[in-house]
């Protein structure tokens, strides 16, 4: 169903009536033909609540149910949903239309991640540089070492430690930020805002030992140093991470600046 | 686990294809690295200073001033190369910044080299962590505390010397 669409402010309401906007999706298969992306209008109703999900999932539902697009958790969790919303990376779950303030909402695929079709993309890369930079605690000995007295001991952090890499491990892999980043959308070989703060959440650790090896890992030419503090990565995180923050204290601690934990970096 | 609503392809094998049409990720790294070359932003998305604020803008003027520091460098090195034809081959070239074109690129030039002198500064102080903020838990709305008024600051006052600077070399060119 393609109709006109329509530009400028979102209408406002009136008693009795329902409000709708023209959602403009971006229709592409790349298995069939890598040239053509083409836009499919659909008018689609909306209250106060609705998301961009929602209103894509009332496509499928009652006009075009060819529509390709990822999701799961609706409510900002599993990170399946992301893609470029008005031009700007969002969580489609996360983003009411009501706020988007327009008469016409186009969704497009997350920019810098390869199409699978129409809205959906493969994170290959994104998962793949996440495994670079080795996200778990690098050391040789386990907790089922440090058993005394028949218990299994926890290894001791103070809630202080904590705070240093906390707000980093709320990432839950969107790629928003990777879609946001002006590096990422030149250059295929850059580690990418994702993986840079992951590594910082676990030199910020102080329960690491593996500092050494993850440095090397991102002190490469396509590694940290292509971040050039944009901000626009932090700018679209729907959880509050800030990878900017963590590549520049990643960037200072490596600097000799401070930062980064006070853990032993030996194994 | 995530699931793709998508209809079940009966295409042929591509690169970053399985032999059902059906993606394969890593299956193919070059078709995958293809495939994602065919969606990257590329240089418009890298500029885009419409959609993220103040600190994409600083970040497309320090590259498009880098860029134009660069060729004024390497005009600079050919326009002193003159003094090899003599006095009169020397004065010749020089009359050409003595236009109006002239003191207009000059004063562009000027305003060039004070914003990324200072927001040059400022970058260099990020990245060794100084003023982007201390990790903490977020709250909702989640506003970065990296993106915080210490490096606004910084970023309008490269603006507003550079504008002065430039408004300053004029009035000095012109004789105002």
């Amino acid at each position: 169903m393609a109709l006109q669409a329509a530009s400028g402010p979102a209408p406002a309401q009136r008693p009795g009536t329902q409000r709708s906007i023209t959602l403009r999706i971006a229709r592409s298969n790349p298995a069939h033909d890598r040239s053509t992306v083409g836009f499919d209008d659909f008018e689609v109703p909306y209250e106060k609540w609705t998301t961009v999900l929602d209103a894509i999932l009332e496509v499928k539902k009652r006009l075009d149910h060819s529509v390709a697009v990822r999701y799961s958790c609706r409510q900002a969790t599993c990170g399946s949903c992301g893609m470029m919303i008005n031009g700007r990376p969002g969580l489609a779950c996360f983003t009411k239309i009501d706020e988007l303030n327009s008469s016409v909402v186009t969704v497009e695929p997350l920019q810098n991640f390869p199409v699978i079709r129409d809205l959906a993309v493969g994170f290959d890369s994104l998962f793949e540089n996440h495994r670079e930079v080795k996200p778990y605690l690098d050391r040789d000995d386990t907790e089922l070492d440090n058993i005394a007295d028949g218990e299994l001991k926890e290894y001791p952090q103070s809630p202080e430690e904590l705070e240093q890499y906390i707000q980093f491990a709320n990432c839950i892999k969107c790629g928003l930020c990777n879609a946001a980043c002006p590096t990422m959308a030149t250059d295929s070989s850059f580690l990418g805002p994702q993986a840079l703060a992951q590594a910082y959440r676990y030199v910020g650790d102080s329960r690491d030992r593996g500092k050494d090896s993850r440095l090397k890992v991102i002190d490469d030419s396509h590694g940290i140093w292509r971040c050039h503090f944009a901000g626009s990565c932090s700018q679209v995180c729907p959880k509050g991470v800030d990878p900017a923050m963590g590549i520049q204290m990643l960037r200072g601690y490596m600097l000799g600046f401070g930062g980064g934990s006070s853990g032993n970096n030996q194994k | 686990m995530a699931s793709v609503d998508q209809e079940e392809g009966n295409a042929g094998v591509e690169a970053g294809t399985d032999s059902q049409g059906r993606y394969d990720g890593a299956g193919s790294d070059s078709g995958a690295r293809a495939a994602a070359d065919g969606n990257r932003a590329g240089i418009g998305g890298m500029a885009n200073p419409g959609k993220y604020g103040i600190e994409r803008v600083a970040y497309w003027l320090m590259r498009l001033t880098g860029l134009g520091l660069l060729a004024y460098f390497i005009g600079h090195i050919y326009e002193t190369s003159s003094i090899l034809q003599g006095k009169m081959g020397w004065d010749e070239f020089l009359a050409i910044t003595q236009t109006t074109e002239g003191h207009i690129l000059l004063a562009i030039v000027i305003g060039m080299c004070v914003f990324h002198t200072v927001n040059g500064i400022r970058v260099m102080l990020g990245h060794g962590g100084v003023g982007v903020g201390r990790a903490a838990r977020p709250d909702y709305p989640y506003v970065p505390a990296s993106q915080n008024y210490r490096h606004k600051l910084g970023i309008y006052t490269a603006i507003v010397l550079a504008a002065i600077a430039m408004m300053y070399g004029l009035a000095v060119m012109f004789g105002v």
